[in-house]
């Protein structure tokens, strides 16, 4: 029954390996691990377009990622305008300018602090979750197991949570902004004794809509990057805990510094694009 | 017009060889799993891949199904080559396998009977009533009491999740079983319990099956042919990483020690290896 023979030519020559080999090999991961984060992102971009999810695993994935980071979000905004109040109360009041702080908060928390920290808070909450779930799925092999069964694990599991981050952020960022606002303006006037009408009369007239959508369309940005760095984390887990536990720390320390250069980059564009569009705008957006 | 009756056009049957390996190597960065490798594994026959831990017995099943990619060489499934295959093409294919992971590889989030009844909602293949028809017979094939379906898989003894692992593998009714080492970590008597489903399988659905495993009780119980992998890493360049390719009775009187160690359980030369290997680390 010799049907099964090894071929002893397929045993290449493997000369020692050098300082040279080892530092060719680090560029070539590192570069194949920056086309491996494209492919996945185009292939979880082209499934959204293919087909999608059926409702019964979106709901809870949507309930997981949305539903449960309402709390953490919302106190996170509040306590944000508060201290925002508080440290900037003292400087504005010394110029005669207390009525002016809720200008100064409220335009603070829609563009900036908002979007970023309901995206730091969803990258610390969900995304270290998503990449250690997923790498746990890597390890016991239910992610070959969806492979096995025909299905794609990029549409099953991805796809999902790349959709509830999509969608949701947004929805979180302006919680967080109002909570913000909120907070914000109880410790101005509750607390620090300023004019009530004249606090809210200030913000009206300073913030924008377009501040508003600002901030939202950075966070779906946010959300986006979030989604694929945790699950692509999550994919590429390595053995045993100390893998898993690699993956949830990368996911989060990779998504915040994406949202950090996103940040950015999309400030840079948004301000560029604003005074192209109206040139008499005065100040930095 | 011709009186003759028309003669009906036979179709070739089945070729015998359904998987081939040839000349098929794989590497993860720098450690070679397997060289240069050629193997033939017939249609309904079962096959037990016996051989040490890291000899590249998983390896050889995922490489079957496409999960994992040869760094060089072909595998052909029916005819068609598996290296090349994406998309529908590879999915098609592999509805066409079963297989039943080490640790069952359940997924933790769904409860038993939506585990077994993934394949059959993902792929469409019937309604929701003939889904539960399925998820039931097939339960009740591997021997699982009624009233386990809501649970999830946490909740279950190892050997009921690699019954719910068998079930759901069979739920495609595919045409190969691939089977991990299904044996491992469970007691003796639920090990002849899963060697009989196995055997059961194999011999219900005339099934080809690959079976790799440690446990020896398992091969002399449901293997037609029996090869044997030795660790690349322990051989000598050039020499044979396949050591044996035979029938389970010829096991003990293989001509190679180290398979007969192997089936004896027998440490051997290893032990010598290892202590050396610890004095040359020792500084």
């Amino acid at each position: 029954m010799a049907v099964a023979t090894l071929n002893p030519e397929a045993d290449a020559d493997e000369g020692p390996e050098t300082a040279v080999h080892r530092l060719g090999q680090h560029v070539f991961d590192r570069v194949a691990e920056i086309g491996d984060v494209g492919l996945f992102s185009l292939k979880t971009l082209g499934w959204i377009f293919r087909r999608r999810p059926r409702w019964s695993v979106l709901v809870p994935i949507f309930y997981a990622i949305g539903v449960q980071s309402v709390s953490v979000v919302a106190i996170t905004g509040t306590f944000i305008g508060m201290v925002l109040a508080v440290q900037a109360f003292h400087e504005f009041q010394m110029m005669g300018l207390a009525t002016r702080l809720g200008s100064v908060i409220n335009i603070s928390l829609v563009k900036e602090l908002g979007p970023v920290l309901a995206a730091t808070m969803l990258a610390g909450r969900v995304g270290s979750s998503m990449a250690a779930e997923l790498g746990t799925m890597r390890v016991t092999e239910q992610i070959d197991a969806l492979s096995a069964l025909g299905t794609d694990p990029i549409y099953y599991l991805a796809v999902p949570r790349f959709m509830a981050c999509l969608l949701l952020i947004p929805l979180l960022t302006l919680m967080a902004d109002f909570m913000g606002v909120i907070g914000g303006a109880a410790v101005c006037t509750q607390v620090m004794g300023v004019d009530s009408f004249a606090y809210w009369k200030h913000s009206r007239d300073y913030v924008e809509g377009l501040d508003i959508l600002a901030g939202v369309l950075k966070s779906l940005f946010f959300g986006a990057a979030i989604a694929l760095i945790s699950c692509h984390r999550g994919f590429n887990s390595t053995a045993g805990a100390e893998g898993v536990g690699k993956a949830a720390t990368e996911a989060f320390v990779f998504s915040f510094m994406a949202i950090l250069f996103l940040d950015f980059v999309l400030g840079l564009a948004w301000n560029t694009t604003y005074r192209a569009i109206w040139p008499q705008a005065s100040g930095l957006l | 017009m011709s009186d003759a009756a028309p003669t009906a056009i036979q179709a070739d049957p089945p070729a015998a060889e359904l998987i081939e390996f040839q000349d098929v190597s794989i590497q993860f960065r720098h450690q070679k799993v397997l060289r240069g490798l050629n193997l033939t594994l017939r249609r309904g026959e079962t096959v037990c891949v016996i051989g040490e831990s890291g000899c590249g017995k998983t390896v050889l099943l995922k490489l079957i199904i496409g999960l994992l990619h040869p760094t060089s060489g072909r595998i052909l499934f029916d005819g068609q080559d598996v290296t090349r295959l994406a998309g529908r093409d590879l999915v098609k294919l592999r509805l066409r396998f079963g297989f039943l992971f080490q640790m069952a590889a359940l997924f933790d989030s769904l409860s038993v009977y939506d585990n077994v009844a993934f394949g059959l909602r993902e792929h469409h293949v019937c309604d929701e009533d003939r889904v539960a028809a399925i998820v039931a017979e097939r339960l009740q094939d591997v021997g699982l009491p009624q009233g386990l379906e809501h649970k999830k898989p946490a909740e279950l003894s190892g050997g009921q999740r690699k019954r719910v692992g068998l079930a759901r593998a069979l739920a495609l009714d595919p045409e190969v079983m691939l089977y991990d080492e299904p044996t491992t970590g469970l007691d003796p008597i639920m090990t002849d319990v899963i060697n009989e489903l196995i055997l059961q399988t194999q011999r219900g659905g005339d099934k080809t099956g690959v079976v790799v495993t440690h446990e020896m009780r398992t091969v002399t119980k449901v293997a037609d042919r029996v090869v044997m992998f030795y660790p690349l890493a322990r051989i000598g360049r050039g020499e044979s990483q396949m050591i044996y390719d035979g029938p389970a009775e010829g096991l003990e009187d293989a001509a190679d020690p180290r398979v007969r160690q192997f089936v004896r359980g027998e440490a051997g030369e290893r032990l010598r290896e290892l202590a050396a290997q610890n004095r040359a680390a020792s500084p």
